[in-house]
């Protein structure tokens, strides 16, 4: 299979079709779920938490930050950030509870300092190393990222990003720019060394490498 | 977008980053909807101390919103004597939770750059200029 990330930008992959489809996958919509679950267990938030969702696509994240029962630390609070209108309109189809920016997280996160407990992104943010103009590079779209999310958390907050790297430079060059961010970074592998890996950046303001496991 | 979210927005533009006149964004030419949520009263604890209260009385000034409290409440105010919600605590939740800007726009008095509200969702892409 192609690596959506070297064909189009997301705006364009991302069509109806595309979304319908990614939407309705029971494999892609089961694989999302789990990892959404991994990512709130590695936040280990303990109360209603307000967390912004990175790349919130259809809202299959936010659905699940929703439902967190009380007795588990929830239900949560999001506001999610999306480049493609035909996946918000997903959301938007299925009710969800967020709100939703149309917006592109390379040109940063536009909230005030201090807004949020937490951070939640499955699946999005390798399309940050995807420039497509010449006034435009991989690193400034990182840092821009990177720098305003580490603002828009609050003292102590965490963020867990689960992304798809398209090799070692690429994770080094994400990861890389979370650190000069600020934030206490570390690289968490489910399933190492197979097919399906998972990887996840988990990032704490104010805090060293929380997950013990430095890449 | 609820009025909570508005409450912690600010312009985009790398430009406007460091005036105090990007925050709070005015809404102009705003339908407001009402959408019903139950309620999460430990989420509005959580969060009030967040919540610029000020730029939330202008906010709801704007939208011809009845008139807010001159301060916040303490938490103090939104639990009675056996721990549930107060009125306090309901108006909050209709105010911050349930209001809602379905269409309209958000203006920067900073830079003048107004953002479309469209179906609840604002439009947050910047031409690669204003980035
Ligand atoms: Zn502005």
């Amino acid at each position: 299979m192609s690596r959506p990330e070297d064909s189009l930008p997301p705006d364009l992959f991302y069509n109806d079709v595309e979304s319908r489809k990614y939407t309705t996958s029971s494999r892609i919509r089961n694989i999302q779920a789990d990892m959404t679950h991994r990512a709130l267990e590695l936040l280990d938030l303990q109360e209603p938490s307000f967390i912004l969702d990175v790349g919130c696509g259809s809202g299959l994240s936010g659905e699940i930050l929703s439902s967190v029962e009380e007795e588990d630390g929830g239900p949560h609070m999001w506001v999610g950030m999306d480049i493609s209108s035909s996946m918000l309109a997903q959301a938007l189809e299925r009710d969800v509870e967020g709100d939703m920016l149309l917006a592109d997280i390379g040109q940063g996160v536009a909230f005030r300092p201090g807004t949020f407990d937490a951070a939640i992104s499955i699946s999005a943010i390798q399309w940050l190393c995807n420039a497509e103009t010449s006034d435009v590079s991989p690193e400034g779209r990182l840092k821009r990222f990177f720098d305003s999310l580490y603002a828009s958390l609050k003292r102590g907050g965490k963020a867990v990003c689960q992304f798809y790297p398209k090799n070692a430079q690429q994770r080094s060059m994400i990861t890389n720019a979370a650190i000069k961010a600020g934030f206490g970074a570390g690289i968490l592998e489910d399933d190492p060394e197979t097919k399906s890996v998972k990887v996840y950046l988990v990032l704490s303001v104010g805090g060293g490498d929380v997950t013990g496991a430095v890449s | 977008m609820k009025l909570l979210t508005l409450n912690f927005l600010t312009c985009a533009r790398k430009a406007c980053k460091t005036s105090a006149a990007s925050f709070p964004l005015h809404p102009r030419e705003a339908e407001l909807e009402q959408v019903e949520l139950d309620m999460n009263p430990q989420f509005i604890r959580n969060v009030l101390p967040r919540v610029e209260w000020e730029a939330m009385r202008s906010i709801s000034q704007e939208l011809g919103l009845p008139s807010l409290p001159d301060t916040a409440p303490g938490p103090e105010e939104l639990a009675d004597a056996e721990g549930g919600p107060t009125q306090i605590l309901k108006d909050l939740h209709t105010l911050l939770m349930e209001t809602t800007i379905a269409s309209g726009k958000l203006l920067c008095a900073n830079c003048g750059h107004e953002y479309a509200i469209k179906e609840g969702i604002a439009n947050f892409l910047l031409p690669s200029h204003l980035v």
